[in-house]
């Protein structure tokens, strides 16, 4: 099935995914169709093929994570690949390793993929000119987040069948979000129509350079919004120091269905996860059926995943064959 | 032969007197004997050994007025004898080493060893500043006096600014009392806190936290107005932005006894050379915008800088191959100095005699210096460069240890031919 979805839009074959900064629409929607055809192997029964058979994905968390891991965990097997997890806590690599250490010392093991997050801004891409195998980038820093805006794409096209001409407001603390900044980058790359509202504090300089609408009124950054993307607010960052408080940030920035009200009818809600209930987002919203496609990015984000290991892996065997030739 | 040598033929540049004329140098043992355009019209003296400066320029020796130089403790970044090296090679005779980390100069064994370590390596002058508080920790104040007669040309805390207004408006009203200068890294520390780089759209493009270009001009007006509190002689280290520099220049019409000094990779670059994370481009204070590359030649075109210094800051691999917020500051720029500085001639049109005096004359009356001019009975302290030797930085062919530079592959302009330190040739092209 997945061999039918054409893939010469991939040129060159990408060997790492670490941003949605420069990737031409062509390619975006190619990973977008091929995630398609792995919804549907995801919801059978016997989930599992052998695209990846014999290949070894291993997942370099040097920062917590639960849902990614498990995402790109699940993603990995599924396609047949023996998948392994390595929980690199910061503690450790104050002990010494460097991160160049450690990637040296993966890569002598012959993975093929290696999907990293760290806490660092470019670390990711420092550690991806290491190794032979791909990278995947499940975050690093505040930069990127490439696969959370694809599974975010995804979402999206299927509600919407397209994000052409889309009004997509992302809500919150976009300084130090890298989800915000790859969607900012795939969505006006699809033609989508980007609004960001945040008070001042939680957005970067220059970022009206970046092709987006500002807005620190949420009833004026949702009016008419198709989408609505609400961020996460680190608890480090609630009280005192970028906002007053919880409280006055819900008041203000928090959705709430007084505010969505604004928004079209049919407005999404979508949040990458893990929900502050009552901060940034009403607890009954985030469950109404009808408005929240929290959940369904979650399986989208496993598809996404999918399709993103599965491309990496067939550019691999090219560049293999090509320079075995 | 009676020790005396002639260096003739030479574009001599002396800017302590205005002087750019073809001529030559005599000297004798250390010093300088005579010199002039047309001293040896008459013929060189028949007991001197003649060097032929093949029309190349004789300037003062360069004296880089801010480098850090990591001994002891960090002699696998950089030893007395690699920055020597680097420092002859780049056309630098005298080098005035920073307190820091490693060696906070706030007394005077550490005086001591430094002036100990300079005459075992006896290849160029080296000098230090003395830290103006204790272990640079913005409290108390060293004994500017014990370190000055020690050999403390000026104060300052290296890369850490003061921050405390009451403890810099005693450590300048103290200074002024033995007429010393005070050295300050402008930059408030608070509002720059956890930057990594300069604020603006490439710091947001890449996930970094920015130092806002402001963290620098006010550090600068709150130390003016303690500077016309106390009269004390004032230094802001390394400016890099448009709004700091014409602090400073108002400052000076004012009549306030005020200088400044800046690198040249603030000149040479800007922020966009951060992307892709390129950790040598990690400096403190950061690279800054284009406007403000453009407001430091400007400040340097008009001399309200007054000096060129090289901010070398030697740092190995360990500690610049990491994730950008984990890696060191610093760029080695001892022999990049002379070749990144002419092309504030050769591009923009400033006169030669003007940025030699920003590395010769200018360092020198700042920090109370016999070295930096040509005289009869100065140093016989010089550099003798082709402005147009065309030529392109190898970070791998650098003297230093550490080869921390941006401009590896960057193609220059200008070369030292030879350096000559008391008399003697530490680095020569040409004998």
């Amino acid at each position: 099935m997945a061999e039918t979805v054409p893939t010469e839009n991939l040129q060159p074959p990408r060997r790492h995914i670490l941003g949605m900064e420069g990737v031409p629409k062509e390619e975006i929607e190619s990973l977008l169709d091929l995630s398609e055809s792995y919804i549907e192997q995801n919801r059978q029964d016997d989930k599992k093929s052998s695209i990846l058979r014999g290949r070894t994905l291993i997942n370099v968390f040097f920062e917590n994570s639960t849902r990614t891991r498990t995402s790109f965990e699940l993603a990995g097997k599924r396609l047949g690949a023996d998948v392994i997890n390595m929980s690199v806590s910061s503690s450790a690599i104050k002990k010494g390793e460097t991160l160049i250490d450690t990637a040296m010392t993966l890569n002598a093991m012959h993975p093929d993929v290696l999907t990293v997050r760290h806490g660092d801004s470019g670390a990711v891409q420092l550690l991806s000119e290491k190794v032979t195998c791909s990278v995947l980038n499940a975050g690093d820093g505040s930069h990127e987040h490439p696969t959370q805006a694809l599974l975010d794409a995804l979402t999206i096209r299927r509600r919407k069948h397209s994000l052409e001409g889309l009004t997509v407001a992302i809500c919150g603390d976009i300084t130090h979000s890298r989800v915000a900044r790859s969607n900012i980058y795939l969505l006006n790359t699809m033609g989508a129509h980007v609004r960001l509202v945040a008070p001042k504090t939680l957005l970067p300089a220059a970022i009206d350079k970046f092709g987006v609408e500002i807005h620190h009124r949420m009833e004026d950054g949702i009016c008419d919004a198709d989408i609505i993307m609400m961020l996460r607010l680190q608890t480090e960052r609630m009280q005192g120091s970028y906002v007053p408080s919880t409280r006055e940030y819900f008041r203000f920035f928090g959705l709430d269905r007084k505010k969505l009200a604004v928004a079209k009818p049919d407005a999404l809600i979508m949040h990458p996860g893990p929900m502050n209930r009552g901060i940034e987002i009403d607890s009954e919203l985030a469950d109404d059926i009808h408005r929240s496609v929290i959940h369904e990015q979650v399986e989208m984000g496993v598809a996404v995943r999918m399709a993103c290991l599965d491309i990496v892996t067939r550019n691999l065997s090219r560049n293999t064959n090509g320079s075995g030739a | 032969m009676t020790g005396r040598t002639a260096y003739i033929n030479a574009r001599l540049i002396d800017p302590a007197s205005g002087t750019d004329a073809p001529g030559g140098v005599l000297i004798e043992g250390n010093k300088i004997l005579n010199w002039g355009p047309g001293l040896f019209n008459g013929g060189a003296p028949e007991d001197a050994r003649i060097v032929d400066c093949q029309e190349y320029c004789l300037a003062p020796g360069l004296i880089d007025m801010r480098v850090h130089l990591p001994e002891p403790g960090g002699e696998h970044k950089e030893s007395f004898e690699s920055a020597s090296a680097a420092a002859a090679a780049g056309g630098v005779t005298s080098i005035v080493c920073l307190p820091d980390a490693d060696t906070p100069i706030d007394n005077i064994s550490v005086l001591e060893f430094i002036a100990r370590r300079a005459r075992e390596t006896n290849i160029v002058k080296i000098y230090a500043y003395g830290t103006i508080t204790r272990n640079r920790e913005g409290g108390e104040l060293s004994e500017f006096g014990i370190l000055s007669e020690a050999g403390a040309l000026a104060f300052t805390d290296g890369d850490r600014a003061l921050a405390d207004a009451l403890v810099m408006r005693r450590a300048l009203s103290y200074a002024a009392t033995f007429d010393l200068l005070i050295v300050q890294h402008p930059e408030e520390p608070r509002l720059a806190r956890n930057g990594q780089m300069n604020e603006g759209e490439m710091a947001t493009r890449l996930g970094l936290a920015g130092i806002p270009a402001c963290a620098e001009v006010m550090m600068i007006e709150r130390d003016l107005r303690l500077v016309e509190l106390t009269g004390a002689r004032y230094h802001a280290a390394h400016v890099s932005t448009a709004a700091a520099i014409d602090a400073i220049r108002q400052a000076k019409s004012r009549g306030l006894p005020v200088t400044c000094d800046t690198a040249p990779h603030y000149f040479t670059l800007n922020d966009s050379s951060v992307m892709d994370y390129r950790t040598f481009t990690k400096v403190s204070p950061p690279l800054r915008d284009e406007a403000d590359r453009l407001a430091v030649i400007e400040g340097v075109r008009d001399g309200t800088i007054d000096v060129i210094a090289s901010d070398h800051r030697p740092q190995d691999q360990d500690s610049k191959r990491l994730p950008f917020l984990q890696a060191e500051t610093g760029i080695v720029g001892l022999e990049t100095l002379l070749p990144l500085t002419l092309a504030l001639h050769h591009d923009e049109n400033i006169p030669l005699i003007d940025l030699v005096g920003r590395m010769t004359s200018a360092p020198a009356r700042l920090l109370g210096m016999k070295e930096g001019r040509l005289e009869a009975g100065r140093p016989a302290d010089f550099t003798i460069f082709d402005p147009d030797r065309k030529w392109t930085v190898r970070a791998d062919m650098l003297q230093s240890k550490s080869k921390n530079t941006p401009f590896d592959d960057h193609p220059v302009k200008g070369m030292a031919m030879c350096t000559v330190v008391g008399g003697r040739h530490v680095h020569s092209l040409i004998d």
